[in-house]
């Protein structure tokens, strides 16, 4: 169901601790971290931009390659975000075969499927025994070696 | 109204394991402790295999070569975070959460409908598992007496659906609690419970019938509150909310926000001491110790932190020093500075009972004397090798696939908590 649908239990949910809360910031040129910089005016904090739902965010690693026409790579970074009801588009991760994979879900003659980039892949209906969705893929990070 | 909500995980350990491991789902799954290798928690496949919490891992190892069952180490990082995780989504839907154990919790609603209240139980059950992937059953009701007995039909009773909120006085109630034997009663042991059945004192539901003033003049002034919790009048307070053998916690408020380390690691260092006098006056040991923080979640102008962390204790133990030495250790660890923190805790978890316990070189708990005795005995170890050569006395070796080796072949990743645990994705 829809958060939506919910009954607030206090108006403004408190915002969550980051799984993986930042080091603080180096205050000045003592070295010294300043706890004033937890509180305002702090550089990018890239949690705060990605991780939207803490306790339901978690992070996995791919492996495999076909993903890649959809812009996955082996050994990229998924931010999976356990708080999203999956809508058709979305790339999800998903329990197929008693394996963690990650799929795009997609209606093939209005039926839901998961789908991978690669053709050598049929598309596995949604809903057939053995195949569950784990959670909607938010971010997508690739890192370069430099 | 105020209502009380206990909310508790089904078979947590295994669970967590599940969430990244779905082929366990549906299997026979144990988790074993870290030296002795027993079990520590079950699958409800594997309890219906009649395998008990503590069996020794070579006792079932048998039953592993045939595939019948799964075996893991414990993975208590993994089941910390999770427990956490668990507590910051039940912490949205609720107005307030007051962790009990790892995987128990207290959460408290206020201002609902009697209407809604049911309604919103689901909403928090289902939410738990969509967001954690851990299962959970919902018990609500006036007091954490009546809470617990929800809870128990919740889980006991399928027609729930894991989800029970009882009122006071209602024909439900009655109903649950005459068919609730005292001695299963929270607050209520076997002895008590021997007791009042000669006063005719019998199921849940006579005593909520007794009168408060003459059970306090008979017992105790605890069982005259359980009788008013019984009956929907809320007395008892989290902190006495304790059922013996289990597990202990010791919590309380910082009474101010404070971010001095040093008045935390009192804090957590009186709180473990405590924790440690309650184990040794109830006979048992732990084998691990979790600690917890918390920011208050109302003051939303200031950064929220609460973090918690779960330590396996190299051997089950009650003795204080090894207990303060793995909360100091935890609390180092999840400690930052620029939070302003409100209450802390300490949780005793998995206990055993100490006469129960199997001795072993590897896995004994060591009173002082025995650990004078420990001492002495590797001074003449020493002793002896050096005199007559290296390896004359070793302490017994263990065999590769003796029991407290399945740890390394069944250790599961830290999935949640470190970044090159984290669980593989197939693109294919």
């Amino acid at each position: 169901m829809p958060p939506e649908h919910l009954i607030p239990a206090h108006p403004d949910p408190a915002t969550q601790a980051l799984p993986y809360p930042l080091a603080l910031g180096r205050a000045g040129l003592s070295g010294f971290p300043s706890p004033a910089q937890d509180y305002e005016g702090r550089t990018l904090d890239l949690n705060e931009r990605l991780v939207k739902h803490p306790a339901a965010t978690f992070f996995m690693t791919v492996t495999g390659d076909s993903m890649v026409s959809l812009g996955i790579h082996e050994s990229d970074l998924l931010l999976v975000d356990r708080s999203i009801d999956p809508r058709p588009g979305h790339i999800l991760v998903a329990m197929v075969d008693g394996e963690i994979t990650v799929k795009r879900y997609e209606l093939l003659g209005n039926q839901p499927h998961l789908c991978s980039g690669n053709p050598r892949y049929a598309p596995i209906p949604l809903g057939e025994l053995d195949c569950q969705v784990w959670g909607v893929v938010r971010a997508v990070i690739h890192e370069y070696s430099v | 109204m105020s209502m009380i909500g206990l909310v508790d995980c089904n078979s947590f350990y295994v669970s967590c394991e599940r969430v990244f491991q779905p082929r366990l789902n549906g299997q026979a799954v144990g988790v074993l402790s870290n030296n002795d290798g027993c079990l520590i928690a079950r699958s409800n496949e594997i309890k219906a295999l009649g395998i008990e919490m503590g069996t020794p891992a070579f006792d079932i190892q048998h039953l592993v070569g045939q595939g019948r069952i799964r075996l893991l180490s414990s993975n208590y990082e993994l089941y910390g975070d999770m427990s956490q995780r668990v507590q910051a989504v039940l912490g949205e839907f609720s107005s307030g959460v007051e962790p009990y154990s790892i995987d128990e919790m207290f959460v408290r609603f206020d201002g609902f409908e009697p209407g809604q209240l049911l309604e919103h139980a689901r909403q928090l059950h289902h939410k738990v598992r969509q967001y954690t992937g851990i299962p959970v059953c919902v018990g609500v009701a006036p007091t954490r007496t009546l809470a617990k007995l929800a809870n128990r039909a919740a889980k006991k009773i399928p027609a729930y659906g894991g989800v029970c909120v009882l009122r006071a006085e209602s024909a439900e109630t009655r109903a649950l609690l005459k068919r609730l034997e005292l001695g299963k009663l929270w607050g209520v042991g076997r002895r008590l419970a021997e007791r009042l059945a000669v006063l005719g004192f019998r199921t849940g539901w006579d005593l909520a019938q007794a009168d408060p003033k003459r059970i306090r003049r008979q017992f105790s002034v605890t069982v005259e509150r359980t009788v008013l919790e019984l009956r929907g009048i809320s007395c008892i307070e989290m902190n006495d909310f304790h059922e013996p053998r289990q597990r202990i916690m010791t919590s309380r408020s910082f009474g101010k926000l404070t971010e001095n380390v040093d008045e935390i690691r009192e804090a957590i260092r009186q709180h473990g001491q405590r924790g440690a006098e309650k184990l040794r006056s109830q006979g048992s040991l732990a084998r691990a110790v979790l600690v917890f923080l918390k920011t208050n979640p109302f003051r939303d102008d200031l950064p929220q932190y609460s973090p918690s962390l779960a330590v396996e204790l190299s051997r089950p133990t009650d003795d204080s020093r090894e207990i303060l030495d793995a909360a100091g250790n935890a609390l180092q660890r999840i400690y930052r500075r620029g939070y302003r923190y409100q209450k802390g805790g300490v949780m005793l978890l998995d206990l055993i009972d100490c006469h129960r316990q199997q001795l072993s070189l590897l896995d004994t708990s060591q009173s002082d004397a025995d650990r004078q005795r420990s001492q002495k005995l590797m001074a003449t170890m020493d002793e002896l090798n050096k005199r007559m050569g290296r390896g004359t006395i070793t302490l017994g070796t263990p065999s590769p696939g003796a029991a407290w080796h399945l740890r390394c072949d069944n250790l599961t990743q830290r999935y949640s908590t470190r970044w090159e645990e984290l669980p593989a994705a197939r693109a294919r």
